[in-house]
């Protein structure tokens, strides 16, 4: 690791402030993602303001139909918590199957999506639910939010605060697990809202989360494992690596989608 | 550098870091708990694996100056007076071992899952070491040992 200062912030106006005059300073959260850059000379802040014990960044909260959760909540807080399995269980589901526990005990939510990793997962869930990034400047839209690889919306300095997930029908998320990291191969979220049907895919694009159009077309109809196994992804936009190649990843988030799918079509 | 004060094995403890210290390396170097051993670069392995605040975590993956006023404990503090911890004796009852490098990990992960877990099944052993990574034993004796551990653990 190159050399930086730690700092710990003392509230998030504090946060915002000094990352806002030191444009080589970053936010730290769990540091699950930050660290091993970090130590892999990857990166070379001037600075690390931790965010992690901030109140402002804390807190579970389910009312008027909207699940919201603070940045600084970690994995292991969202899989656990009793509101979060009651609103939204397939979102508890995702965070319990994150990495290895150990990983759940530091990494965050805010830390997760702002780093937007193609093989991440929470990213499908914020995608599929249509949720809300609610950020020091303003609230940006799912849809608006991911812009490709490790891209987002949020501009130098601008931190998230917590999200809020507009309640759905129902959810599911199915995911084929890396054997090592535990990151996603292909994992599929499917969303049943009052307003509509939306899939997001994760592990698999090559510019990272995306909405798979025709598989909401075909489930909107009716949701069934058969309407899935029709379809055919094409390969064109897939990831290729070590791990797979595109043609078997595109066929991945297939099989991933059909489970989810069936999942839903159970829960009915 | 900044002066770093928490409690490890109920022990406060101060010393002087870089921030850029990873609390692995201030349990080993300054406070000279080289139970606490360190397998990979890349955050996989859990050989590393303390308890902070109660949690287990990689301690090569955490800034020490993140663990600030923090409850650490480490493999030295498992034992209480002179007795072993369950997961400590079950490991040994068990040969869940063959060099021993992922041992001190193992145990601090088992520890914290048979809490979670009093009596786990197959399935929660597995998923719970997912985080921490053999390269001798083939895994079979060890979640025979974290199955031991939750026995040992009620019996107390
Ligand atoms: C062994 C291992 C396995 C893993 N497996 C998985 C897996 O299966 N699935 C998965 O999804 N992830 C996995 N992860 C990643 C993990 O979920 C991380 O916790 C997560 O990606 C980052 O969250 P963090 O809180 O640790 O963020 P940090 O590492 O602290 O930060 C990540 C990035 O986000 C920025 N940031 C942090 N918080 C904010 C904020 N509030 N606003 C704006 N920017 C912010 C930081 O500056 C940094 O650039 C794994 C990690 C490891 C080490
Ligand atoms: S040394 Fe910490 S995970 Fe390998
Ligand atoms: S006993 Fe050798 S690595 Fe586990």
């Amino acid at each position: 690791m190159y050399a930086f200062q730690y700092r710990r912030a003392k509230s998030l106006s504090e946060a915002a402030e000094v990352l806002a005059k030191d444009e080589d300073a970053r936010p730290l959260s769990g540091g699950m993602t930050l660290i091993p850059t970090l130590k892999q000379r990857l990166a070379q802040p001037t600075q690390l303001v931790d965010i992690a014990g901030l109140p402002e960044l804390g807190g579970i909260d389910c009312r008027n139909g909207v699940l919201t959760i603070g940045a600084a909540t970690r994995h292991a807080d969202v899989a656990a918590s009793k509101v979060v399995q009651d609103a939204i269980p397939a979102l508890a589901c995702l965070a319990a199957g994150i990495g290895d526990p150990q990983v759940r005990n530091r990494g965050t939510l805010g830390g997760s999506v702002a780093n937007n990793d193609p093989a991440a997962d929470y990213p499908a869930a914020v995608l599929a639910l249509n949720a809300k990034v609610v950020t020091t400047k303003r609230e940006i839209a799912a849809d608006d939010f991911f812009q490709g690889m490790f891209t987002t919306a949020l501009e130098p300095g601008e931190l998230i605060v917590k999200i809020a997930f507009p309640l759905p029908k129902a959810a599911a998320y199915c995911k084929f697990p890396h054997p090592a990291s535990g990151y996603a191969m292909a994992g599929v979220f499917i969303a049943q809202a009052g307003d509509g049907l939306r899939v997001a895919v994760t592990g698999a694009g090559a510019s990272g989360v995306f909405r798979w159009a025709e598989a909401e077309q075909a489930l909107a109809k009716g949701i069934s494992a058969a309407a899935i196994e029709k379809l055919t992804l094409a390969a064109d936009d897939i990831n290729e690596d070590i791990h797979g190649t595109r043609e078997y990843r595109a066929q991945l988030v297939k099989v991933m989608a059909t489970r989810a799918a069936a999942a839903l079509s159970g829960k009915k | 550098m900044a002066k770093i004060t928490l409690k490890v094995n109920g022990e406060q403890h101060s010393a002087e870091a870089e921030d850029r210290t990873l609390l692995a390396n201030f349990l080993r170097d300054e406070l000279k708990l080289t139970g606490t051993h360190i397998g990979c670069d890349t955050s996989q392995c859990g050989a590393c694996t303390v308890h902070v605040d109660g949690r287990a975590v990689k301690s090569c993956t955490m800034l020490a100056a993140q663990a600030e006023g923090c409850e650490v404990v480490t493999i030295e503090g498992l034992a209480k007076n002179g007795k072993l911890h369950p997961a400590q004796a079950a490991f040994t009852e068990c040969h869940a071992l063959q060099c021993g490098f992922c041992t001190p990990g193992m145990i601090m992960t088992t520890a914290a899952l048979i809490k979670e877990h009093p009596a786990p099944t197959d399935e929660q052993i597995v998923h719970g070491l997912e985080g921490n990574l053999c390269r001798c034993t083939g895994y079979l004796n060890i979640v025979k040992a974290v199955k031991r551990a939750a026995e040992l653990q009620k019996a107390k």
